[in-house]
């Protein structure tokens, strides 16, 4: 009976099946786009072979720059300000990024009702403020001063 | 089978020497174009290089990471940091997602064999991913010398740990505390080595929470990935068997950067053209290394790995002091 005793609990194996399809999804995504993006099929906002060229008036090639600074140099929205870029070539690429960066919150979302429904009030509270803590992350409220 | 151990030796080590060559060819190829950056409007380089060179040294670090034992991400940031002409916000940027999707990749597996466990990571990741998105807003509003000098100062220790830390296979806790105990924290695994089932428990959480405190800001600061501190506090500390300690901490680390990977993202420090075939080329490289470690002799493997550290993390410390550009 070792089997049993050794098994994931109900929510790990949640976990664990929404972790596994949304990792190969969001991977194959983010190879596709790629593609996408180094191949020209779509036009890029800012064109891959300018990333190594220096600007007029700085020292460094755009990509030595701080991101401050080549997001200011490039006029490029930060925050969600790259969906309204999506249909170029290199902002695609952002989608599969997301869908990587976001995964962890669907797999919180999908185990918080089996803990409620287990009663389990402390990781109850914990999945809610994990979801919080990454939301607030991934929401683009927070700024950094630049340098 | 010792000459066939001999052999693998020997290509790890001419994958060492391969990849000290390109990094050294890309180091001084970046280094004359950045010399030459404010007389040229161009580089004369085609853009298709960058990427290749970055997926076949990104390939070779990810053999070298699962034969090392240590995360693509902890490899990753000092190497590309140090020898590509991106600025490190950029790689710091591609450094989390490395290691995200790396963590990414485990983490199913780790979770439905009950090794990386569920109950031991939520709580933990709770407190690492807050403190992750301390550490990335620090990290990014820091200045780049500032931010190597700390790098190169922090790879130093990784090193340190990792030659002298001692691993315990199953560390004994005479009584779970009563965080533990009210969280429940505890499992059963199937330990196939001795073939039996292994129930653990783990005793001084709070302390191990606070230490996550720190694990997670320098998590989010450097984009290291944290595994070389996540496992020595889950075993050695809070007591928990070592394969737990190194599943739950792979695991760990999908949450843990995500959170930083997003402050990253939202500030515009995430570069396609670097971070793609940086993923691509860990995860492939990963896969070979899986194969490799099998015939392999770890522990001088483990030596290489740790003597490429301490020269990347030289590099990282004297780049930052500018003493060597």
């Amino acid at each position: 009976m070792s089997n049993e005793r050794t098994k994931a609990s109900e929510e790990q194996i949640a976990y664990a099946n929404i972790l596994n399809k949304g990792m190969w999804f969001g991977l194959a995504l983010l190879i596709i786009t790629f593609i996408i993006y180094i191949s020209g099929a779509l036009p890029s906002y800012v064109p891959i072979e300018n990333l190594s060229k220096t600007p007029p008036g700085s020292t460094v090639p755009y990509w030595s720059m701080r991101a401050h600074d080549f997001n200011q140099a490039l006029n490029i929205p930060t925050g969600w300000g790259w969906t309204a870029l999506a249909g170029k070539g290199d902002y695609l690429n952002f989608v599969g990024i997301a869908m990587l960066a976001g995964l962890t919150i669907l797999c919180y979302l999908v185990i918080l009702p089996i803990l409620i429904r287990k009663k389990d009030t402390p990781y109850v509270i914990i999945a809610i403020a994990e979801i919080a803590v990454l939301a607030l992350a991934a929401s683009g409220i927070l700024k950094t001063g630049g340098h | 089978m010792p000459n066939k151990t001999l052999k693998i030796s020997k290509a790890v080590l001419s994958l060492l020497i391969f990849t000290a060559l390109i990094v050294g060819a890309v180091s001084v190829f970046a280094s004359t174009e950045a010399a030459e950056a404010p007389a040229v409007a161009n580089s004369n380089v085609a853009w298709w290089i960058w990427p290749l060179v970055l997926f076949v040294v990104t390939f070779v670090l990810g053999i070298l990471a699962v034969l090392g034992g240590v995360g693509g991400g902890v490899l990753f940031v000092p190497i590309i940091g140090g020898f590509f002409p991106f600025n490190i916000d950029f790689v710091r940027g591609a450094g989390l997602l490395v290691a995200l999707a790396g963590a990414l990749a485990a983490g199913p597996g780790l979770l439905k064999r009950n090794l990386a466990s569920l109950r031991l990571s939520l709580p933990v990741a709770l407190i690492a991913s807050s403190a992750a998105i301390v550490g990335a807003m620090i990290g990014l509003a820091l200045k780049p010398n500032v931010v190597n000098i700390l790098l190169g100062a922090t790879i130093l220790l990784i090193v340190l740990i990792m030659a002298t830390a001692k691993k315990s296979d199953f560390p004994i806790v005479p009584k779970p505390d009563n965080l533990s105990q009210s969280l429940g924290i505890m499992g059963i695994y199937r330990e196939e080595s001795i073939g039996k089932d292994v129930e653990w428990t783990v005793h001084k959480t709070p302390q191990g929470l606070m230490l996550f405190v720190v694990i997670g800001i320098m998590a989010g600061m450097f984009g290291l990935g944290a595994g070389w501190a996540n496992v020595p506090v889950l075993n050695l500390l809070m007591g928990a068997p070592l394969k737990i300690s190194v599943a739950t901490s792979k695991f760990l680390l999908s949450i843990t950067d995500t959170s930083a990977a997003w402050v990253y993202l939202n500030q515009g420090a995430v570069l396609p053209m670097i971070v793609v075939p940086s993923i691509v080329g860990i995860m492939l490289g990963s896969m070979v290394g899986v194969k490799i470690l099998a015939k392999a002799k770890p522990k001088a493997i483990k030596w290489m790995v740790i003597g490429l550290l301490l020269f990347a993390g030289l590099r990282a410390l004297l780049k930052g002091l500018e003493i060597w550009k």
